[in-house]
This record gives structure tokens, sequence and C-alpha cells, in this order.
């Protein structure tokens, strides 16, 4: 005689014993909870700031900002409004973002590939570097760029200079930029034209290359093709010929163009600190290549330069990618440190802006925006890069 | 007629692969493109190194003598401020007096940390162990109790601030970070996406503006009369911000587990919290381990930035013992290159340690 076999519970069943039941529950209790404690600080915050009488809301970015800007890229004085000032801040931390990343990936591929050199020095100078750089912070670095950059070097009435073309002082660097006229708007268009014709010239040579195995030339004519357009351009607009040249003043520097202590100790710090970083992902990813590779590479007789670029490079790609984009990301939210050393990058501003008006909840809250919206683009087109580099299987 | 023996010739000794000159040879002269790299990067050691030594150390003024330092500006490195202000540096504003305290506190927090490394400790105990001495720590440093006197928080501050800022942040956000890991991989989707948006939001925006919210939002969050200090609105924000990484981190460590282990242990009819935690976060977390290090270490340089908000550990101390004093200020870049060697160090063993305990991980996985 055997009891009955009993039943599991039924999944929709009204009892603590479904798994379906308990979830839900679960789940009602965790939103209720965590929508409890988000309203009692909201709660909290409006009866503090009617306590304090803060204002609140985002009408003040109509007002006038009373305040100036080191530098900017778009026109802008203090008389303007606090939107106009934020949107200042904004590109000043793309500038700084997107120039870093460049210099930061060159920087460090380099690294990472010197750590395979077959020179010991070279090696172990790489090897230095990084674990110098990323094992302080970097803080610290930008603190030690921008002191260098206000502290060590002359001032601007005399300046270091390379054959009075290029100056270096406490004003920041100095150096000649051609005057702006019709020639130089031609020679850009006429660039742009050269870039779409050779990247078109070259999409066709990669096909024909990869349909009849008969290689064309990637890079030279290509190169060319865009030279071509500039010069075309350039002569087209009177072939232009006039530098404006910095001259060294009491107070300024007149003329020329300049980069600012300021934004080269911020730029240099970040680069430095980040390519540390890359060049260990850069390292890792080509260590992940299997060795059979680059020996099959070799007995292919591919010289180490084509081995590297053709072979191992495209598949430690893969490996490399997911790791890059939070360094590219780290980079752009490390970019906020510039507030430490007066750079006016959206940070800045919105600190400014803060003790300015009270309205602290709006000022952090842009913050926060701008560097959700730049990470999570980032992210997103670093995703769509990786797919396209992904293994591809037969 | 008999045949006379004649040896062949011997053959040449092999190639000589061992030793300092076949690898001097293989690794600075293996042809003539590593060659001129080589001679190309003496001749640069050649041209500045004894002028970067004389700076550093032999034209260098190392006794806390301003006048020395000053004759000295231009061919020397004036290590006179380390010797004047370290204590400054070093302890921060912490109350002079009372400074063993801070000294043997930091110890204590260090000896826990160095014990929690070691692989033949991590056992049941060390959790109580670390409630039991962060108890004393924070006796010893705030004092009140046992006629310690008390030293308010934002008199805090040096080396002391920086470890116990980073320890702290790791430890608490450790709890946190398991729970939204493991809800993270939750089948209830309320609760999963919960705590995406926890994650993605947090790793989405710098930890300065973290600070910030801490340091002028926080007030306003708290119910009227209610206003935490400034090293406790700190330590929340850094821990919420460290709890996103490290649950990023974990999460990756569950994934690592097999789903067979889940189904053995549902077959033995283990419920949920049974199962994760006497088969999967063991198993997960002894992998993520040199993952967690390397997260400790970000955090630990990341702490330099609550100088921003007026809390003084090691780099905020350093700059107001700096600051406050005109006679030594022209000598920040010195001090500078103090922190720098003090935060390389831990910075740098810790690393060492996270390369070595994954070595020690991953041997007990190979058969």
């Amino acid at each position: 005689m055997s009891a009955p076999p009993r039943l599991p519970p039924k999944k929709r069943d009204w009892s603590w014993r479904s798994q379906a039941f308990r979830a839900l529950i679960y789940q009602i209790v965790a939103v209720a909870v965590i929508g409890f404690a988000v309203w009692y600080l909201a709660h909290n915050t409006l009866l503090n700031m009617a306590a304090r009488g803060i204002q609140s809301g985002f009408d003040f970015l109509k007002e006038p900002a009373g305040f100036d800007i080191s530098e900017s890229l778009i026109p802008y004085d203090a008389l303007d409004p606090f939107w106009k000032a934020f949107l200042v801040g904004i590109l000043n931390t793309l500038r700084v973002a997107i120039v870093g990343i460049v210099l930061a990936t060159i920087l460090g591929s380099l690294l990472g590939v010197g750590r395979f050199s077959r020179n010991a020095i070279v090696r172990g100078l790489c090897y230095t570097y990084v674990e110098l750089f990323r094992n302080v912070p970097v803080l610290l670095q930008l603190l030690v760029w921008y002191l260098l950059f206000t502290d060590i070097l002359p001032p601007i009435s005399d300046p270091l200079s390379v054959g009075s073309l290029f100056f270096l002082s406490k004003g920041g660097f100095s150096f000649p930029v051609p005057v702006w006229t019709m020639g130089q708007t031609l020679a850009t268009l006429g660039a742009i034209a050269g870039l779409v014709i050779a990247l078109i010239y070259r999409y066709v040579t990669m096909r024909r290359f990869e349909l009849t195995g008969r290689p064309g030339s990637l890079y030279l004519v290509p190169g060319l093709i865009i030279l071509g357009g500039i010069l075309v351009g350039w002569i087209a607009g009177g072939a232009p010929t006039e530098w404006s040249v910095p001259k060294p003043g009491d107070f300024q520097t007149e003329g020329g163009a300049s980069i600012t202590p300021e934004f080269s100790g911020v730029l240099l710090g970040l680069v430095l600190y980040t390519s540390a970083f890359i060049a260990e992902v850069v390292r890792a990813g080509i260590s992940s290549v299997a060795r059979g590779q680059s020996e099959a590479a070799g007995s292919l007789g591919l010289s180490r330069g084509l081995t590297m670029r053709m072979v191992i490079l495209p598949q430690a790609l893969r490996v490399i990618i997911p790791p890059l984009t939070s360094q590219y990301l780290n980079l752009t939210k490390n970019s906020s440190l510039a507030v430490a050393i007066g750079f006016p990058d959206v940070v800045s501003i919105a600190n400014t802006s803060l003790s300015q008006t009270g309205r602290a909840v709006e000022c952090i809250a842009i913050i926060m925006l701008v560097y959700l919206t730049t990470s999570l683009s980032t992210a997103a087109f670093m995703n769509w890069y990786n797919r396209r580099s992904a293994l591809k299987e037969r | 007629m008999a045949d006379t023996f004649v040896p062949i010739a011997p053959r040449p000794a092999p190639i000589k692969t061992e030793g300092l000159v076949p690898w001097i040879k293989r690794n600075l002269f293996a042809d003539w493109k590593t060659s001129l790299a080589t001679i190309v990067f003496l001749a640069l050691a050649v041209m500045y190194l004894p002028g970067i030594a004389d700076w550093a150390i032999f034209h260098a003024v190392f006794r806390a003598d301003l006048a020395a330092c000053q004759a000295a500006r231009e061919t020397g490195a004036c290590w006179g401020v380390v010797t004047e202000k370290y204590r400054l540096i070093i302890m921060g504003r912490y109350t002079y007096e009372e400074q063993w305290r801070s000294e043997i506190a930091t110890a204590l927090l260090l000896a826990l940390l160095v014990i929690s490394c070691i692989r033949r400790f991590w056992k049941p105990w060390l959790a109580p162990l670390w409630v039991a001495v962060l108890v004393v720590f924070f006796i010893l440093m705030r004092g009140g109790v046992f006629g310690l006197t008390v030293v308010p928080t934002d008199l805090w501050g040096g080396l002391p601030l920086t470890i116990t800022l980073a320890v702290l942040g790791v430890v608490l956000a450790f709890p946190i970070a398991v729970v939204v890991a493991l809800g993270r991989r939750s089948h209830m989707p309320a609760i999963r996406s919960l705590c995406v948006v926890y994650v993605e939001l947090v790793r989405g925006v710098p930890l300065i503006s973290v600070l910030f919210m801490a340091s002028f939002l926080f007030p306003l969050f708290m119910p009227a009369g209610v206003s935490p200090d400034v090293f406790i609105r700190v330590l929340v924000g850094i821990t919420l911000f460290s709890a996103a990484y490290l649950a990023e981190t974990v999460r990756g460590g569950l994934q690592a587990v097999p789903k067979g282990q889940v189904e053995a242990a549902a077959t033995l009819g283990l419920s949920y919290w049974q199962t994760q935690r006497k088969i999967v976060l063991p198993q997960a977390l002894s992998i993520v381990v040199p993952a967690i290090v390397n997260n400790f270490i970000g955090i630990f340089k990341d702490t330099s930035l609550v100088s921003i908000v007026s809390l003084y550990e090691l780099t905020g101390s350093m700059t107001l013992a700096l600051n406050s004093d005109a006679d030594w200020r022209p000598y920040k870049i010195e001090a500078y290159i103090f922190i720098a060697i003090i935060y390389f160090a831990f910075c740098f063993s810790m690393s060492r340690y996270s390369l070595w305990i994954e070595k020690q991980v991953g041997a007990s996985k190979q058969r």
C-alpha cells in the first residue's frame, strides 16, 4: 500500500510553494522598497530645499552666467546664459577626451607591441613605463604635469623657442598656423573629396585582391590621392602661403595658435596614464594569439612586420577591443579630474554654476547626464566596431 | 694488413645558449636593428642619467635646511621638504599627541588585510574578525570611550585616511556587490532590471560626480536635523561606487561556474540560497580574487579624489602641508615625488600579489 504520489504544485498556484508566486511577491517587495526609498529621499530633498529657501528647476539655464571661462571653442563671454557656459564645458570635455583617446591609443599600442621587442632594453623600458604610470593615481599625475607647466617653464616674456616658430612658456605652447583664407577652405574640401575617392579606390583594390589574389597598393596610392586633392584645392584657392607666427610679448604671446598649460596638463596626464593601461590590453591581446600562428606566418616567408600586421593584429583585435572600450570610457570619465587644475571642463563649469546659483541637484544632474550620454554612445559605437571585427566564420 | 684505427674528426661544440654572453648577444645585438637600438639607448642613458642622479642624489639637500635648499635651487632636489613635513603629509591633521592611535589602528587594518590575502586564512571566522577589527579601529581612531579623547573625523587625514577609505570602501561594498551580481543573473525581470540600472548608471558616471553628490546632495536627502559628517558621506559615496564595479567582477566569476554545479545542487535538493552559499559563491569568488585585488588597487588610487571635496587624505594632506607654508611651497615637486613613491609601493605590491594569487588559484584547477 503506497500513498498516492504528491503532485508538484501547479505553476500558477496561489501558494507560497509555487515558485512563480514567490517570485512575484519578491519582485513586488523589491520594487516597493526601492520606490519607497526614492520617494523618501525626494520628499526629504523637497522639504529641505523649502526650509532653506533653495529654488529648483532648470530655468536658471537661461539667465546670464556672470563668470568668465578661460578657454573656449565657441565665442563666449560672462553675459552669455548658463546653457552656453555648459556647452563650452561639454565641448572642452569632448576635445580633451577625443584628442586624448587618439594619442593614448597610438602610444599605448606602441608600448604594448614594444613588450614583444627582440631588444631587451626596449622590453624593459616598456615594462617600467607601464608599471610606473599605472600605479600612481591619475590625479597626482595631472597635478605634477600642471606644476611642471606652470612652475618650471620660463615666463611668458622669455619663452623657450625652436627656430622662432614654436614657443613654450608658462603661458602654454604656441605654434604657427596658416592664415585661414579661401585657399585653406578649398584645400579642406579637396582633402575630403580625396579621402572619399581614396576609400573607394581602397575598397575596389581590396575586392580585386580577394577575388584574384593580385595585390594592389593599399597605402601609397590612396595617400597620393588625398594629397592630390589637397593640392588641387589649395592651388584653386590661389595658393596662399601666409602664416600667422606667434610673437612673444610681455604678458601674452601674440598671433599663432596656442595650447594652454591647463589643457596640456590634463591631456598629458590622461594620455600617459591611460596609455599604460592600453599597453597592457594590447600585450594581453597579442599574447592571446596562438604561437603556431606566427610560426606558420614565418614558414610562409612573411617578415616580422607583415606577420604582425596581417596575422597577429587582426586576431588580437578581437580580444583587445572590449577592454579597450572600457579604457576609452575611463579616459573620458577621468577627464573630469580637470577640475583639480582649473581646466574649464563640464565638471568645473557645473561646480562654478553650483556655487553661484546653489542649484546642486540640477548641476550634478547635468554632469551625470553628459557623462552617461558619452559613455553609452561610446559603448554603442565600440560594440558596433567589435561586431565588425569579430570572428567571421565560414 | 690490419686496419689502423683512425678516429673521425670531433664535431664542433654546440652553440652556447645559456649564460650571460649568449643572452646579451640574443637580446641586445641580434641583428643590426636591435644593435642600433641598444647603442642609441645606451648613449641616451650615458647622456641623461648622470644629470638625473646629480639632481636626485648627489647635489640634493636631505636636511630640513631652507637656506641650503635655496642655494641648491637649480642644481639639486630639496628632499628637506620631506624631512620637514613628512609627519604632516603622512598623518594629516590628526591631533599630534594622539597620532599613535592612528598608527596602531592603521597597522591593525593593514595586518588584517595581509592576513585576508593568504589562502590558508580564507575561513568562515574571517568575517567576524573583520567586524571586530573595524570596531576596534573606529574606537581607536575616533576615541570618546575608555578615556581616549575624541578626534572628529574631519581631522582624520593622510595615509591612514587613504587606507581607511580604500579598505572600507571595498569591504563594505562587497556584500552589496554579491547581492547585485546575483540579482543581475536572477530570473525575476524586475529585480534584474533594478540591478542592471544601478550598475550601468554608476559605471557610466565619473567618481567625482558621485563625490559631489555625497558632498552637496547627501545633506539634502536626509531628514531635517540629520547631517552625517563629510567622512561618512564620502564613505557612502565610495562604497556605492565600488559596489557597482565589484558587482561586475563577481558576475564574471558567477558566469565561470559551470551550469552542472547548480544542477547537481538542485538534484541534491538544496534551496536557492543554499546553492549560492555552499556551491556557487565559493567557486565564483575564488576565481575572481585577482580581479577583486585589481578593483581594490583602482579604489586605492581613486581615493586621491576625495581631496576635491575637502577630505585630506595623502594627496590632500600633502597639498595642505605645502600650501600652508610659503617657505617650502617652491619644493612641491619633491613632495609630489615622495607621495607618488608611497602610492607606487602600495599599488605595485598589490598588483604583484594579484598575479601571484592568480597562479595559486589557477593551480588548484589544473589536474
